[in-house]
């Protein structure tokens, strides 16, 4: 009895060897990087009619991978449910996880993950067929409601009934595929998970108009990249390439003007984009043009959010507070010096 | 050792251990026994380094914070205030019932199956290799989710029940309603007196058992054979029958109603428990058929003819002569069928049914990020349970079978 207890706990951690400290050099070592992103969540990560992979969270991995490689297609996509994703990126499956994430203590602390930062503001909301005449949550009490295993959305959603006294029975599905096709099936009343992913998921649907995304947002979900506790160095990089973006948007370097800003007198930019005479990226291991890769990857981070999610990509969210700083927004980079 | 020459003159040699029959078997033994030991240490050693290195521990208090999450089927009462620990023990009990439900309908199907499988009317018995090729031969996985969508996609949704002229009607008399989240059956609402009710049923059940043992005996000694069945039947129902009058119907039936988005009230059986339970249940009784199969054609012939010679009618010789004799070779197997079952029921992930495996196993594992905890705690539940089914049928299966002396 004793022996099979042992047994069983060796084997299961069995698969988790190696050291998790130096993924930078892992990551050279392998020659691509393996980015965790979700099985399917319409603007964030999908794959498009031709076989590419696409998205936000797509696009970031992408950056990175530019930055560490010079080469934005070095990266080897992963996709993991949200049940299975912490387990996957603590047993070194992944080594980065962009898969619409939402920050919190407990996975902060708990679960020994580094968060990067935020790359998306978002919140929780309700998505509903029109025919059902529902014009807002408070009319949803005993409503049937599809909801992904294993998120912060589940606990959202059983907070906020019991806060405002209205009962409901969770249909609990192990993604979005799943959860789309129980909603569309009326299996379920409503479909509840980060709004940008039930606008994503809408427009997609086949009469997008016969669904309605409730106005209430329920929850704060700062969604971002995170990797495993204990390697500093690989978050600092993953942090920082994040932060280039954003900031690459703020001093309005695009990906097709990347090239023209040799002569300006920004000091930052120069650091930024590795022009200057600083080669401040060693610190990190990184070559000295390696934010110049990321950001010509995919272009800055309102590029990445257009392309992926806002007007051009058909989803049409709004920046909302996704915005920089400078134009109302609450995205703000530490300074890159 | 078998070896019947005299004791060598020659002194031990080392190499001996491997060539000498002696000595060969256990050195054989203590080698392996060696290197088993060397990967359980370096398995175990592998383990603790690595959650060293992930700077995690290995702790249970998980279990007894606030779980957060609300369960949709509970058999116990249970809020998102409750615990983790009892999240798993709902799913424990969910887990439970499917293995309870699915036993018993998989062995009524098997039983029936496999003897109709045997019968001489040539349709019957190719309809019923037909059901059991058909279960037995395609993943139970693939039958869960196809019986889950059959449930889901054929079924009109509760809003359908609405309106002046309805899509859907309730079927049995308005009492059942049959929609894509699950069937409503009326439920029973125990009134003032009915637990008097309940007592005289059960004393009822120990009258009718006491009736057959003297049926037996009645038939053992003097070999009449009394109408057991329709008077043990009169004996169960009929006192539960008048008193249930005689008391002003004490027990009402509570019918289930559309309100809102869902039909309450009644008993809900939710489609994904519905499909789990039925799906497991036709597969393993594919497996009892053939069992039971086994079973009746392992009993000599000579034993139906000669109960044929008696002069018995054909069911009276499956029932009283073939199947006792029969049961002594079907029970075994069907204990690991049994245990198939419970151990297949953690698919339920598939449907969205939360047993054991989806709450202590998928959700709290996920909110806690305590993977390995989690796990050995559901290993335990899986090896215990299995454990206390197989030693409950093993001690069943003593009295069946023939006493050696």
């Amino acid at each position: 009895m004793k022996k099979l207890f042992f047994g069983v706990l060796a084997a299961l951690t069995f698969a988790a060897g190696g050291t998790f400290a130096g993924t930078l050099d892992d990551v050279k070592a392998r020659g691509n990087l393996l980015c965790g992103v979700s099985t399917g969540a319409p603007g964030f990560a999908t794959v498009d009619d031709s076989g590419k992979d696409v998205g936000f969270d797509v696009d970031y991995c992408r950056a990175l991978a530019a930055a560490v490689f010079g080469d934005p297609m070095a990266v080897k996509f992963v996709g993991l449910t949200s049940a299975v994703r912490f387990t996957a990126l603590a047993a070194g499956e992944v080594d980065i996880l962009a898969r619409n994430t939402t920050w919190t203590y407990s996975r902060d602390t708990d679960l020994k993950q580094t968060f990067l930062g935020v790359n998306y503001y978002d919140g929780q909301g309700f998505m509903v067929k029109k025919e059902l005449g529902v014009k807002s949550t408070t009319e949803l009490d005993g409503a049937t409601v599809c909801i992904q295993v294993g998120t912060t959305t589940e606990l959202n959603l059983a907070d906020y009934f019991k806060e405002n006294g209205m009962s409901y029975e969770p249909v609990p599905t192990a993604d979005n595929a799943e959860s789309q096709q129980q909603y569309l099936a009326g299996a379920c009343d409503t479909y509840t998970t980060d709004a940008s992913a039930l606008h994503g998921t809408r427009v997609n649907l086949e009469n997008p108009d016969d669904h309605l995304v409730l106005p209430e947002i329920i929850s704060k979900e700062p969604l971002g990249p995170l990797v495993r506790h204990g390697d500093d160095n690989w978050a600092d990089i993953g942090r920082w390439v994040l932060n280039a973006l954003v900031i690459a948007e703020e001093k309005g370097i695009t990906k097709a003007n990347i090239d023209s800003w040799k002569d300006t007198k920004d000091a930052e930019i120069h650091r930024l984009l590795g022009t200057g005479d600083d080669d401040i990226l060693a610190m990190v291991g990184l070559p000295k043009n390696a934010m110049y890769n990321a950001i010509k990857a995919g272009g800055n981070y309102g590029e990445i959010f257009e392309n992926n999610l806002g007007a051009t990509s058909g989803i049409n969210i709004e920046r909302g507070v996704n915005a920089s700083w400078t134009k109302g927004g609450i995205l703000y980079s530490p300074p890159f010096r | 050792m078998s070896s019947p020459s005299p004791p060598p003159s020659e002194s031990f040699k080392f190499s001996m251990l491997l060539s000498d029959t002696r000595y060969r078997g256990m050195s054989l033994q203590v080698i392996t026994f060696i290197i088993f030991m060397a990967v359980f240490f370096w398995l175990v050693d592998n383990t603790i380094k690595n959650l060293a290195l992930l700077d995690k521990d290995v702790s249970f208090n998980f279990l007894w914070l606030r779980a957060g999450y609300d369960i949709n089927q509970r058999l116990i009462p249970y809020s998102s205030d409750s615990t983790h620990g009892m999240a798993a023990l709902v799913g424990i009990l969910n887990t439970l019932l499917v293995a309870f439900v699915g036993c018993i309908i998989a062995t009524v199907l098997g039983l029936f199956v496999g003897i109709l499988r045997l019968s001489k009317n040539w349709i019957v018995a190719k309809l019923m290799s037909a059901y059991i090729e058909g279960f037995r031969n395609v993943p139970v996985l693939l039958w869960i989710v196809m019986v889950f969508a059959l449930l889901t996609e054929f079924t009109s949704a509760p809003r359908a029940f609405k309106g002046a002229e309805p899509e859907a009607t309730m079927v049995f008399f308005e009492s059942v309603a049959i929609t894509n989240r699950g069937t409503y059956l009326p439920a029973p609402v125990l009134e003032e007196g009915a637990y008097w009710l309940l007592l005289c049923f059960g004393l009822s059940i120990v009258a009718g058992i006491y009736f057959l043992r003297y049926a037996n005996k009645k038939k053992k000694d003097t070999g009449k054979s009394l109408p057991t069945f329709w008077i043990s039947a009169a004996v169960i129902v009929l006192p539960t029958f008048i008193l249930f009058f005689a008391m002003g119907q004490p027990v009402s039936l509570e019918y289930p109603y559309l309100k809102g988005f869902n039909f309450k009230d009644g008993i809900h059986l939710r489609n994904s428990f519905l499909a789990l339970t039925l799906a497991l249940a036709f597969y393993t009784s594919a497996f009892i058929a053939e069992i039971v199969r086994a079973g009746i054609m392992a009993v000599s012939k000579g034993q139906s003819e000669a109960a044929a010679s008696l002069g018995l009618r054909p069911n009276k010789i499956m029932r009283l002569i073939i199947l006792p004799q029969a049961l002594r070779i079907i029970v075994p197997p069907l204990i690991s069928n049994y245990l198939n079952l419970t151990k297949n029921s953690s698919l339920a992930i598939a449907v969205g049914y939360m047993d054991v495996r989806g709450t202590l196993g998928g959700i709290t594992l996920n909110q806690t990020g305590r993977e390995l905890e989690s796990m050995l705690l559901l290993m335990g539940f899986y090896l215990a349970v299995s454990l206390l089914i197989s030693s409950f049928i093993n001690y069943f299966n003593r009295s069946f079978q023939i006493v050696v002396r």
